[in-house]
């Protein structure tokens, strides 16, 4: 199994170690319940090194990202991230991501640690199929660089003592908190270059920080001692996962995979079919005129039961009772005390408050499909 | 340092059992409840059901997982603990006084020998 640089933090915290796609990463510290609450109610502190990190810089840059994903990146301006996806040819998600303009024609990607061999092999992919004379050069840089992730109400209350400003690069600021939501800045740390983005996966504020693997310890205490007097907790990929599945936010393998399209995971919104061409085009505007044959929704257990987990068949009601999908994510959920997740169905059931059943070990218990996100705070 | 109370005996898949005449009770260990964390929900077998040793009768789930519970002993079921079910997390906090999972009047008594004791149950997980 791999290790990020930060192993042996885990290890002194004492983290409970375990298997994520092919990395030795601590699944909880104290208890997921415990990192979830602190999280929504504080702030919690995970390492995301294990993620890829991929640069992409040249004239054609912009040009070779926009035929590749599927958001729009002529809205990049520098300085700005947004939340985009890879697809095939028959549409069908490669992988989900986060692309963010450094600098004029600097790109920087964000991608799944399960997903980077294949993404890289799918981008050099593209390259070869694009003109040589648009320059565009890719770099895999996940070796070299860590990241971690640092989420909650009260991040605000410490993270402007990490960093000063003014930014060298990417969104100009004075201090880390005028970060606006997917501006990423270039700030120094211990005479490093580090990149700091107002981003993340929790449904909290937060920030993540991409920074050279030889200084993501140093990263990594130093914010743990600004935040611990805060609330701060380290928090493993159990709070990650059941945060992420309160806000209904995908995972690569579970509600996105390459036979599954952005729109029957109801992304449209981060689909620009009006940008030009890009792969995977012809099939999605086929299936947007069209319609879908499965979509994904949200679900709340109706009555206590044990929760639902992936896999897990999802049944309509009445007198047509029939399997109609399977559930993807699924969880008792630390927020809401109740079961909760996501899965595909019919899109005629894709409507809120349709009433299904989760089969759990044999037996149907009753859930409801809900709007996402499952999870929101109370304003 | 984990609770592994004298009085009772243990199955290899940290399971206790609490004889008292021709019935025993059973629950799971502290190691167990603390392997598990959070204890979400916990689904017990049907009064009057019959179980051979080994056999799984119960789950008991954490919010990462579902775990299977194994009868230690054989026997029909004759009472269910319906304060986990309500309360789960007392698998947590009491796991060998309120946390038990259900009471079973045993058909082969002889069993019980083949359990650990509290020492071997101990040296099973490692003075942990």
């Amino acid at each position: 199994m791999k290790r990020t640089p930060l192993f042996s933090a885990h290890q002194n915290l004492g983290g409970k170690l375990i298997e994520f796609g092919g990395w030795e990463m601590p699944v909880q510290y104290t208890s997921i319940m415990d990192e979830h609450l602190t999280v929504r109610k504080a702030a919690g502190l995970f390492d995301i090194s294990h993620m890829g990190e991929v640069l992409i810089n040249g004239p054609g840059a912009e040009v070779f990202l926009n035929r590749t994903l599927t958001n729009d990146a002529r809205r990049l301006v520098i300085g700005q991230g947004q939340y985009t996806l890879m697809c095939n040819e028959q549409g069908g998600v490669v992988d989900d991501l986060y692309a963010y303009r450094l600098t004029a024609d600097e790109y920087l990607l964000i991608i799944n640690a399960s997903r980077i061999e294949d993404d890289l092999a799918w981008l050099e992919k593209q390259l070869n199929v694009v003109d040589q004379s648009t320059r565009v050069n890719l770099r895999n840089a996940s070796e070299e660089l860590g990241a971690v992730a640092v989420q909650g109400p009260r991040v605000v209350e410490f993270i402007n003592n990490w960093l000063s400003g003014p930014s060298q690069g990417g969104t100009a600021i004075t201090k880390t908190t005028d970060l606006k939501k997917n501006q990423v800045a270039n700030l120094r740390f211990e005479g490093n270059n580090i990149w700091i983005s107002r981003t993340g996966y929790t449904g909290e504020d937060g920030f993540e920080v991409v920074a050279p693997a030889g200084i993501i310890n140093s990263v990594w205490n130093r914010i743990l001692e600004l935040g611990r007097p805060h609330g701060l907790k380290p928090a493993g990929l159990g709070a990650r996962d059941t945060l992420r599945t309160e806000v209904c936010y995908p995972l690569y393998g579970h509600e996105l995979d390459e036979s599954t399209t952005p729109l029957e995971a109801g992304l449209g919104f981060f689909v620009s079919l009006d940008k030009g061409e890009f792969v995977g085009r012809p099939v999605l505007a086929e299936q947007k005129a069209k319609g879908v044959n499965k979509r994904l929704v949200a679900f709340k257990m109706t009555d206590k039961s044990a929760p639902p987990r992936p896999h897990y068949p999802i049944w309509n009601t009445g007198s047509n009772n029939a399997r109609i999908g399977e559930v993807t994510s699924g969880t008792q959920s630390p927020s809401l005390g109740i079961g909760i997740g996501m899965g595909y169905v019919a899109p005629q059931s894709a409507v809120a408050e349709t009433p299904l059943e989760v089969e759990i070990r044999g037996k149907r218990a009753p859930a409801v499909v809900v709007p996402k996100p499952i999870y929101r705070k109370a304003n | 340092m984990s609770n592994i109370p004298k009085d009772l005996k243990y199955a290899k898949s940290h399971e206790w059992v609490r004889v008292s005449g021709a019935e025993a009770t059973v629950g799971i260990t502290d190691h167990a409840q603390h392997e598990l964390t959070d204890v979400v929900f916990v689904e017990l077998p049907d009064p009057g059901k019959k179980f051979k040793a080994g056999e799984s009768c119960a789950v008991v789930e954490s919010v990462k997982t579902a775990s299977d519970i194994y009868s230690p002993v054989s026997g029909e079921i004759v009472e269910v603990n319906k304060a986990v079910v309500d309360n789960p997390a007392l698998v947590n906090s009491e796991p060998y006084g309120s946390g038990w999972f259900y009471k079973i009047k045993l058909s082969n008594p002889g069993e019980l020998d083949q359990l650990l004791t509290p020492d071997q149950y101990g040296t099973q997980i490692g003075g942990a």
